[in-house]
C-alpha cells in the first residue's frame, strides 16, 4: 500500500509541473500584455501617453523580460516562498486575493460532489435492480436532465423564479445587511441560504452522471454469474445485491472521482459568475480578460493541482478498497 | 449447459420485435434462420428500434439538424433584419379563431407600440381589426438555398415585409429571435459534431496504442490523458479563448474554438478506449487468437473492438453535448463566438440577468434548444448502449 502510494505521488510530479508550464503559458498566448492593454485604454479615452512612461512601466512589472525567465521568477517565488506574484488590476498581492476564495471553491465543489452521491447511488442502485420500470424511466429521466441542463442557465432561471416568489435574492454570498457585519449566527444562517441554490445546480450534472454510471455498472454485474450461483445458493436477494455487485459496481464511481471533481470545479467557476459568488469564477474571468497574467495563472494553477490532489485521494481510496489495483494491476 | 457457446435463439432473441419477425406467420425454422444469419449490425438496428425513446430522440435530432441546415428556408427572416419600434417585442401570438368569422387558418394581429407613461415599459396593443393570415412557402428576403440556388420561399411569414411574425418575439435591437436561434442552431449544433469528430480520431488512436502497446508508450499518453482529466477545463477554455484575437472572423473563432473544446475533450475517449481493451486483452478470447498467431492488429480490429463498441458509442453520443455545452458556456460568459456571429451561446448572452429575464422572459428560448438538443443525443446514447450491448437481455 506504501508502496503504491509512493509511486501515485511520484508520478504526479510531472504533472504539477506541466500544469504550471501550461498555466502560465496559457495566460501569456494573447499578444501584448496588462501594460500595452492599459495603454491603449488610456488613448482610446484621449490620454496621451507617452512612451517613456510605458517602458518605465514594462520594466517595472518586469514584463520585458523574457517568457522562460518569467516563468522561473515565477516557479521560484511560489517553491521557497509561497508568494503567488503580484496582481496588476487589483494592485495587491495575489495570495491576498486568493486567501479567502480558494478554499471557498474548492469548499462548495467537494460539498457537491457529497451530495451527489448521496442523491445517486442509492437511486442507481434502484434503476438497476428494477431495469425497465416505471421508476426506472422516472430515475433515468431526471439523471438525464441533471445531466443536460447547463447549470449557469438553471442558476439563472432558478435565481429569477426564487426572486420572483419568495424576494430572497440568492445572488451573491450574504444579503447586503450581512456584507460588513461581524461573523454571527445571522450571517451564517444567511450564508447557507445561500449556499443552498448553488450547490445544488453544481451536484445536478455529477448526479446524473453517477446515475447513470452507477445503473450500467450494476447492470453489467447482475449479468455475471457469481450472481446466479450466488442466488442459486439460496442468498437472500438483498444480502447478495448489498454484499457483491453493489460493492464492485461502486469501486468505477469512486474511479469516476478524478474526472467529476474537475467538472465540478469548471460547473462552479461558471456558476459563480452567474450568482455572483465571490469565489473565483468572476475573478478568473475578469483577469483572463484583463491579461492580469499572474493572477489568472495561479488560479487556473491552483485550482488545477488542488483537483489532482484530490483525484490522488480518490485513487488512493480506490486501492485502499480494491486488493487488484494495489497489488499492480495499472503499470506491468 | 454451457450458456456461452451455444445461444439459445428463444433466450438470446427475446428483443426480436414482432413486427420485424412476425412470429406468428413464420414458422419458427425461418425464425431462427433470420436470427442467425442477422449481422451484429441488423441485431443493434432491431434491438435499438425497441427503444422508443431512443428512436424518437433520433428523429427529432435528425429534424432539429435539417432545420439548421435549411435554416435560411426554415427562418421567416435573416439574421440581422431589424425592426424599428418592434424592439422587446413579446412573442406574436398565433390566432386560429376570429369572433363573428369562426375557425380559421392561422393568423396574426398587427401590433403597434406603446410607452407605458408608468412604468415605461413597453405595451404591444394588437390592432383586431385587421388580420393578417400566415402563409406557408410565403416570399420573403432572398436567400441562396445551400448556397446554390436563388429563392426567396420561406416555410413560413406573414408576405408583407413591414408586418412581421416574430414567433419567439425580438431582443433589444428588433430581431427576429426565432430566426436567429435557428441561424444559431447552425453553428451550436455543427460544433458538436466536428468537436467530437476530432476528440475522437485523436481519443481512440492514442488511447488503442495505450492500452494494446503497454510499456512506455502507455506511460507516456496516460500521463498526457492523466493531466487533461484531471484539470478543471473550464477554467483552462476560459484562458485559451481570451487568447483568441477580437479581430478574426466568425470561420476562424469556429475552428479555433472547436480545436479549444475538443483538444481538451479527446482524453475522456481515450480513457474509456484504454480501459477496456485493458479489460478486455485478459479475457480468454483474446489468449487464444493470440496463441492461435494472430498478429496484433487483428486482435484489436476483430476481437477486442466489437466488445467495446457500445462503450465507444454511447461515450461518443454522450460528448457531444459537452461540446456543445461548451461553446454556449463560453459564448454565454462572452469568451467564446463574439457577435455578429450567432450561436445559441451568444444569444443567450441577452439573458444574461435577472432584470432581464423577468421583463423578457422569451430571451430564454434558446436555452430550452441546448437543453432539448443534450437530452436528445443523451436519450439516444441510452438506446444505444442498450441496443449495442451484446449481454443486454
Amino acid at each position: 500500500m506504501l508502496a503504491y502510494i509512493a509511486r501515485r505521488i511520484v508520478t504526479l510530479i510531472p504533472i504539477l509541473l506541466l500544469i504550471s508550464l501550461v498555466s502560465f503559458l496559457v495566460i501569456q498566448l494573447p499578444p501584448g500584455d496588462w501594460v500595452t492593454r492599459q495603454i491603449n485604454t488610456l488613448k482610446l479615452s484621449g490620454i496621451q501617453v507617452d512612451e517613456g512612461e510605458a517602458m518605465r512601466l514594462t520594466k517595472m512589472y518586469g514584463l520585458d523580460k523574457p517568457i522562460s525567465e518569467r516563468y522561473l521568477t515565477w516557479m521560484k517565488g511560489i517553491l521557497f516562498d509561497g508568494n503567488f506574484g503580484w496582481s496588476f488590476q487589483w494592485n495587491q498581492n495575489v495570495n491576498t486575493l486568493l486567501a479567502a476564495r480558494i478554499p471557498l471553491t474548492m469548499a462548495i465543489s467537494i460539498a457537491a460532489l457529497l451530495l451527489s452521491w448521496l442523491i445517486s447511488i442509492p437511486i442507481g442502485i434502484y434503476s438497476a435492480t428494477h431495469q425497465y420500470s416505471t421508476w426506472d424511466y422516472i430515475f433515468t429521466f431526471i439523471g438525464f436532465i441533471g445531466l443536460a441542463t447547463p447549470g449557469f442557465l438553471v442558476a439563472l432561471i432558478l435565481a429569477w423564479v426564487i426572486f420572483a416568489t419568495t424576494g430572497f435574492s440568492p445572488l451573491g454570498l450574504n444579503s447586503s445587511q450581512y456584507l460588513d457585519a461581524p461573523a454571527s449566527w445571522g450571517k451564517f444562517i444567511d450564508l447557507l441560504k445561500h449556499l443552498i441554490l448553488p450547490l445544488f445546480i453544481i451536484s445536478l450534472s455529477s448526479t446524473g452522471v453517477t446515475i447513470r454510471v452507477m445503473r450500467a455498472n450494476l447492470l453489467d454485474e447482475l449479468k455475471k454469474q457469481y450472481v446466479i450461483t450466488a442466488r442459486a445458493k439460496g442468498l437472500s436477494e438483498l444480502g447478495l445485491l448489498i454484499k457483491y455487485p453493489v460493492r464492485m459496481a461502486i469501486n468505477p464511481i469512486i474511479s469516476t472521482v478524478g474526472w467529476v471533481l474537475p467538472g465540478l470545479v469548471s460547473g462552479e467557476v461558471l456558476v459563480s459568475i452567474v450568482l455572483g459568488i465571490q469565489t473565483t469564477g468572476p475573478l478568473l474571468l475578469r483577469a483572463t480578460l484583463e491579461q492580469d497574467m499572474y493572477l489568472a495563472s495561479s488560479i487556473v494553477m491552483i485550482l488545477s493541482t488542488l483537483t489532482v490532489i484530490g483525484t490522488l485521494i480518490s485513487d488512493i481510496l480506490l486501492a485502499a478498497l480494491d486488493p487488484r489495483i494495489r497489488y499492480g494491476g495499472t503499470a506491468k | 449447459m454451457s450458456v456461452q457457446t451455444v445461444p439459445n435463439p428463444q433466450e438470446v432473441g427475446g428483443p426480436i420485435p414482432q413486427n420485424e419477425v412476425n412470429a406468428l406467420e413464420q414458422p419458427e425454422a425461418v425464425r431462427d434462420e433470420r436470427f442467425y444469419y442477422a449481422s451484429q449490425t441488423e441485431l443493434v438496428w432491431w434491438r435499438f428500434k425497441k427503444h422508443k425513446i431512443a428512436m424518437v430522440a433520433s428523429v427529432i435530432l435528425i429534424l432539429l439538424y435539417l432545420s439548421a441546415i435549411f435554416a435560411n428556408f426554415v427562418a421567416p427572416y435573416s439574421t440581422d433584419a431589424r425592426w424599428e419600434g418592434r424592439q422587446q417585442e413579446p412573442p406574436t401570438t398565433i390566432h386560429f379563431y376570429r369572433p363573428g368569422v369562426g375557425i380559421t387558418g392561422p393568423f396574426i394581429y398587427p401590433v403597434s407600440r406603446k410607452v407605458d407613461p408608468k412604468t415605461f415599459q413597453f405595451k404591444f396593443i394588437p390592432d383586431t381589426s385587421k388580420p393578417i393570415p400566415i402563409q406557408f412557402f410565403a416570399h420573403g428576403e432572398s436567400y441562396k438555398f445551400l448556397g446554390l440556388i436563388e429563392s426567396d420561399i420561406h416555410l413560413f411569414g406573414t408576405g408583407l415585409g413591414n408586418e412581421p411574425v416574430h414567433l419567439f418575439g425580438t431582443d433589444d435591437l428588433g430581431r427576429d429571435l426565432f430566426s436567429r436561434t435557428f441561424f444559431g442552431a447552425q453553428v451550436s449544433l455543427s460544433i458538436g459534431l466536428v468537436g467530437v469528430l476530432v476528440s475522437f480520431l485523436i481519443g481512440v488512436s492514442l488511447g488503442g496504442l495505450s492500452g494494446y502497446l503497454g510499456g512506455i508508450v502507455d506511460e507516456v499518453i496516460q500521463r498526457m490523458i492523466d493531466f487533461l482529466l484531471s484539470i478543471p477545463t473550464l477554467p483552462i477554455w476560459m484562458a485559451l479563448s481570451a487568447a483568441l484575437p477580437r479581430n478574426w472572423s466568425v470561420i476562424q473563432t469556429y475552428f479555433a474554438i472547436t480545436m479549444i473544446l475538443s483538444v481538451i475533450g479527446w482524453a475522456g475517449l481515450a480513457r474509456v478506449v484504454r480501459g477496456k481493451l485493458l479489460q478486455l486483452r485478459e479475457e480468454d478470447y483474446a489468449l487464444a487468437a493470440q496463441a492461435a498467431g494472430a498478429s496484433k492488429w487483428r486482435i484489436i480490429t476483430r476481437h477486442l473492438l466489437p466488445g467495446f463498441t457500445s462503450h465507444l458509442i454511447v461515450s461518443i453520443t454522450v460528448s457531444i453535448p459537452g461540446v456543445i455545452l461548451g461553446e454556449t458556456a463560453l459564448s454565454f460568459i462572452g469568451l467564446g463566438m463574439q457577435p455578429p456571429a450567432v450561436s445559441w451561446g451568444t444569444l443567450l448572452q441577452d439573458a444574461q440577468n435577472i432584470v432581464a429575464v423577468a421583463e423578457q422572459q422569451w430571451l430564454m428560448i434558446p436555452a430550452l434548444f441546448v437543453i432539448a438538443t443534450v437530452l436528445l443525443f443523451n436519450f439516444v446514447g441510452d438506446g444505444l448502449r442498450d441496443a449495442a450491448d451484446p449481454y443486454s437481455r
